[in-house]
């Protein structure tokens, strides 16, 4: 819990200092973390992929996926650009629906009804439903520009799920104080930086106290210097016992915070497993010159290991 | 382990030869120019605290200005000193009861045509957007329609409705149950039928204005509200029309002006709003000019505070897409007279 003490740390101002001593210990228990979400029973959703295929007109993004997640397991999936990872991701909340396969969380098979050999496609209210229960963190923020931080984790409880105003903003606040952003409830996403434009697109994402989250490439639009901020506030929630799914470049905070690592490469899966296995000791020729590369590449690969 | 060595190493590499030659190029011109350009000294704060920023001066600017000035005063001469644009006359008419009222007609006009248009021009908008082709063409065909066909034959054939249906019936088909049942040329008036013809004329444009706004928001925005499942009537309205508008307003705001003197068409059907109004008073007294300028300068007046609201308005949605607002004219005024005591202060 170390990175979002230091998280917090970075205010100067000492009254926040006392609260930002206080938080990791509720972090670390994931019903504290999460206030009022332990209500709703168990967290982490059942992530199912069965077959799944797509393609865009004659190009074939994924060939074949099949994957499980378990609930509250984090899982990182790495690849080359191109890998049809990010494709993958958005598939699960069906903002990209399949040419073929299933995909369900919990059991329930997302954008259609299954009934016996039928899928009947589902009306975007039910759709929209299902969405409520996966949450999506994007690489560009997608933070609502003409709204505030605290109006953009408002936005969706009261206007997906109904929730009172009041009701709202107090949970907002909550959030904002989780991802350590507490003062700038009132500012507008332009008024941040990416860093934190990212926290508040990861506050939003918990206001609806999704079962699964899902991230595409968070931090892969941010500065080098401002990327530890937002894996410090992913690690945090990774012991929350939500279900994380994570597309990532960082291979380190993979091997630090994932329980499980896929490899894909031209639309299929090349290799999964435990980090220890899949990053330290990849037994395909893909995977190792792919990790090769990369680490390579990115100076944060080494960096981002120090603070654990 | 392996990895940081390598970035390390390779990162040194890049270094070397881009620090060499960047010493080499840095070094040549110490040497040869004198010794004290190299560095600033020591200074001390109090001679730190003494130094003062003088304001660039721009002596284009100041010629430019007078020369403009001196133009603009003679015409403002030209105006004032010319007995033909008759002043006396303008000032006379200008407040009468017959012109109040015609304004207040034009008024009227403008809001209701205006609500029209752009109340239909955002259903238009959003049909045409939508996925379904069958909507998308009713809107495309309607804005087809009304764009092609000049105002005035809208107008003239909205008025003369009576002469291709002598009446309106509406009721519920096969039965005799009746609603309303009325002659067309008691229904449409010419009020009737100048808001229908310039509400739907206006419409036709305000459809393709909206749908441009729309078009220039994000994408991703879009998809982040769908990925939080927010309703997608919520999506339109809160979190794409808000953004659509900082690209909508300018463009809206020449369209309603525009429409603030598109009425003065309307006196083909003998409407008495201002201009006809106007008209009907040049044709009694023959003076046309100044009582052409009384109508004039009343449309100056409505398009000025269109444009005040029309910065306000702006200013609003423009919240979230500028890092700080401009201060309003009043707040930069108030700055100002609030600042100057300050440097008065500081100079004495």
């Amino acid at each position: 819990m170390s990175p979002l003490t230091s998280l917090l740390r970075r205010r100067s101002a000492d009254g926040t200092q006392s609260t930002a001593d206080a938080r990791p210990a509720d972090a670390t228990s994931p019903s504290a973390a999460l206030p009022s979400s332990s209500a709703d029973g168990p967290r982490g959703g059942l992530v199912e992929i069965r077959g799944v295929h797509k393609s865009f007109g004659d190009l074939e993004v994924l060939r074949g996926i099949d994957l499980t997640i378990a609930p509250g397991e984090v899982t990182a999936i790495l690849g080359p650009s191109g890998s049809g990872k990010s494709t993958l991701l958005r598939s699960i909340n069906h903002l990209e629906p399949v040419t073929s396969g299933l995909i369900s969380v919990d059991g329930e098979v997302i954008g259609y009804r299954r009934d016996g050999d039928l899928l009947h496609e589902l009306r975007e209210p039910e759709v929209l439903r299902q969405r409520t229960a996966i949450g999506m963190v994007f690489q560009s923020f997608n933070l609502f520009a003409h709204m505030t931080a605290l109006e953009n984790i408002t936005e969706a409880p009261r206007r997906a799920l109904g929730v009172k105003r009041t009701e709202a903003e107090a949970h907002a606040r909550e959030l904002l104080a989780l991802v350590g952003l507490s003062e700038k409830a009132g500012a507008y996403p332009r008024q941040l930086s990416g860093g934190q434009q990212q926290r508040v697109a990861i506050a939003r994402a918990l206001a609806l106290r999704p079962k699964v989250l899902l991230f595409d490439e968070p931090t892969s639009a941010l500065d080098p210097e401002l990327v530890d901020e937002v894996l410090a506030v992913i690690r945090s929630l990774a012991s929350a016992g939500t279900t994380l799914v994570i597309v990532t470049h960082e291979i380190s905070f993979a091997r630090d915070v994932a329980d499980t690592v896929v490899f894909m490469d031209q639309g299929r899966i090349v290799e999964q497993g435990p980090p220890a296995q899949v990053i330290d000791s990849p037994t395909h020729e893909r995977t190792r010159s792919f990790l090769q590369r990369v680490r390579t590449d990115s100076p944060t690969a080494t960096t981002s290991e120090d603070p654990s | 382990m392996t990895s940081s060595v390598v970035t390390h190493d390779t990162a040194r590499r890049a270094d070397a030869p881009g620090a060499a030659s960047g010493t080499d190029i840095m070094s040549c011109p110490p040497e040869t120019g004198p010794e004290d350009r190299a560095s600033l000294g020591p200074i001390s704060d109090e001679e730190l605290s003494r130094l003062r920023v003088v304001p660039a001066r721009h002596p284009g600017r100041i010629v430019l200005a007078v020369l403009v000035g001196l133009l603009a005063a003679a015409v403002l001469w030209s105006f004032v000193t010319n007995p033909r644009w008759e002043w006396g006359v303008v000032a006379q008419w200008f407040f009468a009861e017959s012109i109040i009222r015609g304004l207040l007609e034009t008024l009227k006009l403008t809001v209701l045509a205006g609500a029209v248009g752009f109340g239909l021009g955002l259903v238009l908008a959003l049909m045409r957007l939508s996925n379904s082709s069958l909507i998308s063409s009713v809107s495309w065909t309607f804005s087809w329609i009304f764009r092609s066909t000049p105002l005035l034959v809208q107008l003239l054939l909205w008025y003369n409705l009576g002469y291709l249906y002598e009446s309106i019936t509406l009721g519920i088909p096969l039965t005799d149950v009746t609603f309303v049942d009325a002659r067309t040329s008691d229904l449409m008036t010419p009020m009737i039928a100048a808001v229908l013809g310039l509400g739907l004329h206006q419409a036709a444009y305000a459809a393709e204005l909206i749908r441009g706004g729309i078009l220039s928001v994000d994408q991703g925005q879009i998809e982040a509200a769908s990925a939080l499942g927010i309703p997608a009537r919520d999506r339109s309205l809160r979190i794409v029309l808000p953004q659509a508008m900082r690209a909508i307003l300018p463009t809206a705001f020449n369209e309603i002006i525009g429409l603030v003197k598109g009425t003065s068409i309307v006196y083909v059907l003998a409407h008495a709003e201002l201009f006809f109004t106007v008209q009907l008073i040049y044709g009694r007294t023959q003076q046309v000019l100044p009582m052409l300028l009384v109508a004039t300068v009343w449309y100056v007046v409505i398009t000025s505070l269109l444009s005040i609201g029309q910065y306000y308005i702006e200013r609003h949605y423009s919240k979230g897409a500028v890092r700080t607002l401009p201060p309003t004219p009043l707040q930069r005024l108030r700055a100002r007279l609030g600042r100057r005591p300050v440097t008065a202060g500081a100079a004495a």
